[in-house]
């Protein structure tokens, strides 16, 4: 059963063949036994699950017709849930119980979704290992010593390891995508305001976007459906017509225009990465597709513009952590001054205090301009690549990430070499663009991403695109062999 | 040498919108409420709450905008101040910066000596208010109020044209009812919707370069405005003329010691790392938009005083003075109605004199008079048709201080009704001839000031109630010339 993608559970549901309570407790009793080698989850909310599933088997009785009613999922804990700790990875909120739910938790919950915890992160969403989290690392279900990749590293392992049928994950360089590359995932980052960020903590507000781990394309449809929409909390959410995301999974792919960016095959990427991502290409071009050659320019300037201005916002979100209102306060402050320095010392972590002195100093007059407003210039030009690029092709391919997952604690004296495995992931979030991950194959026992990066709000394609490639691929089923049975 | 010195005045005002709900929250902003019983998720800062545009509070700054003839911005930005303070939530105000949505305009007014001024206002851009810390009670500990945390405030900084205390004041007398008269803020000093920073330096008379300034932050009252502006110039002389250089600075006015001290040097200041705020989208406003709140425009106080001079035949002085609130202005009119557009001058003058001149005795406001404006046209009904006198106008007026009586029936109660009946008057004339022959006899000798004493002795005589002109006119034809 646990092996099973929300679509096919959906179908069992209905059926009847299980109830959602049954299904619950094989999810919990996994989590139970499994997870302490890979640590995915930071809140396990056993009761609340069991409850809302007995309810949700009560409703499927009187035929309550909700769309996802009592499947099981998890939240990364970036998202606030009511009466719920709400970490968000940090010290600083581990004694945070959110008073309110997210918007996309709610979404989800009337959807008919079983929250079966929260979980693990790169503190505050900084990180591309899930090595920053204050609850440790997480363990990848293909090797434990490997990385699951982050910030969604919970979410993606968990899922990987059957430990969930799906979970939500935030992307704010990367943090859906990558962690989905690296645990074989499929994992979409909507289009920037296509789903409300009400409620998701704050990392860098110009580029957070909530989105779907699963299995499949389809799952992630699924799910994308009921997170999107536009959000009267949340003035950045954009009012655009969510389409029906399922009817376009089968559309034909003949005459599709692929664009392949030459910036994104060259030094530095795995060769056996860059033989999946052409092994694909073939796949889609026996559907009908068309490959031509790109350019994005600016790509090279990705990683850079976004270390000023994802830090920038940063330092300014994470001002309100100053141990006054909530969460962690130190013992015993002298004075106000006092109070702050050791709140937020002892608080946050060192990748996070990192991001946070970064971002204070590109914003300081004097540096201002020279950092932060350059960043913005270049954030334009980057944004100007892609919208030239698809003047000429649909959708944009490529990989994930360089190379496939890397060991625990390879990187993490070396920050500059982590924040390059987010080199591909990156400028789409700068754009504000809809990208997907999908599994494309395996370097020895790690799997590989396949990136597709799509125009605005055209999360149908890319999910049509995806979900005809897993027609003929298998990479998606593939299931690492300790969290098999 | 003896240098004469020219003040140089900017202010920064802090304009409360009387919205209902916040700047960036459903929460609501009446004054006085239990500490944070008006503050939600989103006053408080909680992790992942997101701020919306109250679109009233926007509109209400567009609509002073359009009152002082400024440009509204088609497009303007919100930015964060970030700047870590127990009673500042999020960590950062929410505010404008580079492009507020106000910018230009004017603000005109009349001086004491009857000159016009007019200070170009250089912006005003809206901005969430911070919350309150309470430093009492609560024993080596600080406690917040986060009620106000949110509040609109509209800050209106004008340009440094203001030349004197005076002016300054004259200048936010002339705001505070300009803002009243948009009902956009109720303008209470007190509680702190209308506040005020005064930017204040000193040169001599013949430089055009700017002296080194000195903020005053937070008066909340016109006399202390005066007061701090007058100490620090002073201040500012003093330190100029024994040589010295005064230090840009922000400085606390303690109205208990009347003077200014330093609160912090500029050098110690923020640096408040302004940048756009991610959450906000940049405000858009249409002309649309614009041309639908022009409809809403007042009267403003300016036009009003032109139309009452016009149409009232008022002074500049007196059109003034009584256009200085909505309130008055609207009191005035409504006298004016009461006494069936009679005599405008004379409605001017009972308001202005005898009624402000009452209620600032017992300290009330015009919209606290115990005399309603029909009460007081009634009053003046009564003088313009003779049927009482202005004297006797005067002691109706106290009953009708105390009492709830009507005009009419008081006159009838206490038959006050003026006497015009020549027959009765030539009566009470020949008595008093008669009482007093000596008088008369120097009166007609050549000593004509005794006129005044034969009038006082008949209107004694008529208790008050003879018809003075009547009085007069046979008073001189009986003593003959």
């Amino acid at each position: 059963m646990h092996t099973k993608t929300i679509a096919e559970l959906l179908k069992i549901l209905d059926k009847g063949e299980c109830s959602s309570e049954e299904l619950t407790k094989i999810y919990l009793a996994r989590i139970q036994k499994l997870d302490k080698t890979l640590n995915s989850f930071i809140t396990i909310t056993e009761e609340f699950a069991l409850s809302a599933a007995r309810i949700a088997d009560e409703k499927r009785r009187k035929e309550d017709k909700a769309p996802l009613l009592g499947v099981p999922i998890a939240h990364k804990d970036i998202f606030c849930t009511q009466g719920i700790k709400t970490s968000c990875g940090s010290k600083m909120l581990d004694n945070f119980i959110s008073p309110y739910d997210a918007t996309i938790v709610t979404k989800l919950k009337e959807a008919g979704t079983i929250l079966l915890g929260k979980t693990n992160m790169d503190e505050f969403a900084m990180g591309s290992s899930n090595e920053t989290s204050f609850y440790g690392p997480v363990h990848n279900p293909w090797d434990p010593a490997l990385v699951a990749g982050g910030s969604s590293g919970g979410s993606a392992a968990a899922v990987a390891a059957n430990l969930t049928p799906a979970a939500t994950g935030t992307d704010t360089g990367g943090s859906i995508r990558q962690p989905a590359a690296l645990c074989g995932l499929t994992g979409l980052k909507p289009t920037y305001g296509r789903v409300s960020r009400y409620g998701m903590i704050a990392f860098a507000s110009s580029l957070d976007q909530a989105g779907p781990l699963a299995k499949t394309a389809e799952d992630c449809a699924l799910l994308l459906q009921a997170m999107a929409g536009v959000d009267i909390k949340d003035s950045t959410s954009i009012d655009n017509p969510v389409p029906n995301y399922n009817t376009m999974l089968n559309n034909s792919l003949e005459g599709l225009k692929i664009g392949l960016p030459k910036e994104f095959f060259g030094e530095g990427l795995h060769p056996e990465v860059e033989m999946a991502v052409q092994n694909a290409l073939k796949t889609l071009e026996k559907m009908g597709a068309k490959v031509f050659d790109i350019e994005l320019p600016n790509t090279k300037l990705a990683i850079p513009t976004y270390y000023v201005i994802a830090p920038a916002e940063c330092s300014s979100n994470l001002s309100r952590y100053d141990g006054v209102r909530f969460g962690y306060r130190c013992d015993n402050p002298q004075n106000l001054e006092d109070l702050y320095k050791r709140s937020r010392g002892e608080g946050f972590g060192p990748e996070v205090k990192r991001r946070i002195l970064i971002g204070t100093y590109v914003l300081s007059a004097g540096y201002f301009d020279a950092y932060y407003v350059q960043a913005q210039k270049v954030r334009k030009l980057i944004t100007t690549d892609f919208i030239n690029a698809f003047s000429k092709v649909d959708v944009i391919l490529g990989p994930t990430t360089p190379s496939p997952a890397f060991n625990i604690g390879e990187k993490t004296k070396d920050p500059v070499s982590m924040y390059l495995c987010d080199i591909y992931t990156i400028s789409v979030n700068l754009a504000g663009l809809p990208a997907l991950s999908m599994p494309g194959g395996f370097v020895q026992q790690c799997p590989i991403g396949i990136q597709l990066i799509g125009n605005y709000f055209e999360e149908g394609k890319l999910l049509n695109i995806a979900h005809q490639f897993q027609q003929l691929t298998d990479w998606h089923q593939k299931t690492p062999l300790t969290f098999k049975e | 040498m003896n240098t004469s010195w020219e003040t140089v005045i900017g202010l920064e005002v802090h304009v409360q919108l009387i919205t209902k709900s916040k700047l960036f929250s459903g929460a609501a902003t009446a004054f006085g409420a239990e500490p944070n019983s008006q503050a939600c998720a989103i006053d408080l800062g909680l992790p992942g709450v997101l701020p919306v545009l109250n679109e009233t509070a926007l509109k209400m700054a567009i609509k002073f905008g359009l009152s002082i003839g400024a440009s509204i911005a088609p497009k303007s930005v919100f930015a964060r101040k970030n700047y870590f303070y127990p009673d500042l939530p999020k960590g950062y105000q929410i505010s404008q910066y580079e492009f507020p949505i106000v910018s230009g305009g004017s603000l005109s007014f009349t001086l004491e000596d009857n000159t016009t001024k007019q200070i170009r206002i250089t912006r005003a851009h809206l901005e969430e208010d911070a919350g309150k810390s309470l430093h009492e009670d609560f024993h080596g500990f600080s406690g917040i109020d986060l009620n106000r945390a949110g509040i609109p405030l509209l800050e209106i900084v004008s340009e440094p044209e203001l030349r004197s205390a005076k002016e300054a004041v004259a200048y936010l007398k002339t705001l505070h009812a300009l803002i009243r008269y948009l009902e956009i803020s109720d303008g209470n000093m007190q509680e702190g919707s209308f506040r005020c920073d005064a930017n204040v330096s000193v040169r001599p008379s013949h430089q055009t370069k700017l002296g080194t300034r000195a903020e005053i932050k937070n008066v909340n009252s016109f006399r202390f405005v005066e007061r701090a502006i007058n100490y620090e110039i002073e201040r500012q002389i003093d330190i100029l003329e024994n040589g010295g250089t005064v230090i840009q600075e922000t400085r606390l006015y303690d109205a208990n010691k009347d003077e200014t001290r330093s609160l912090r040097a500029k050098e110690q200041a923020n640096d408040y790392r302004y940048f756009p705020d991610p959450d906000l989208l940049p405000i858009i406003v249409s002309a649309d938009l614009i041309k639908e709140i022009r409809k809403t425009l007042p009267e403003l106080p300016r036009e009003k005083s032109e139309r009452f001079e016009r149409d009232y035949g008022l002074s500049a002085y007196d059109a003034n003075v009584l256009t200085a609130t909505k309130e008055l202005a609207d009191f005035f009119e409504q006298t004016v109605q009461a006494s069936y557009q009679s005599e405008p001058k004379l409605c001017a003058n009972w308001v202005m004199v005898d009624l402000l001149g009452a209620l600032n005795k017992t300290n009330l406001d015009i919209t606290e008079s115990p005399i309603s404006p029909e009460r007081l046209g009634g009053l003046i009904r009564r003088i313009h048709d003779k049927t009482i006198s202005g004297k006797i106008a005067k002691t109706i007026f106290e009953k009708l201080l105390c009492e709830k009586e009507d005009v009419d029936t008081i006159i009838e109660k206490q038959g006050l009704k003026q006497v015009t009946d020549t027959t009765a008057i030539e009566a009470l004339i020949d008595e008093v001839i008669a009482k007093n022959p000596h008088q008369v006899a120097d009166y007609k000798s050549g000593k004509d000031k005794l006129f005044g004493f034969f009038v006082g002795q008949v209107m004694k005589a008529s208790q008050g109630k003879a018809n003075p002109e009547q009085v007069n006119e046979i008073l001189k034809h009986k003593l003959g010339p």
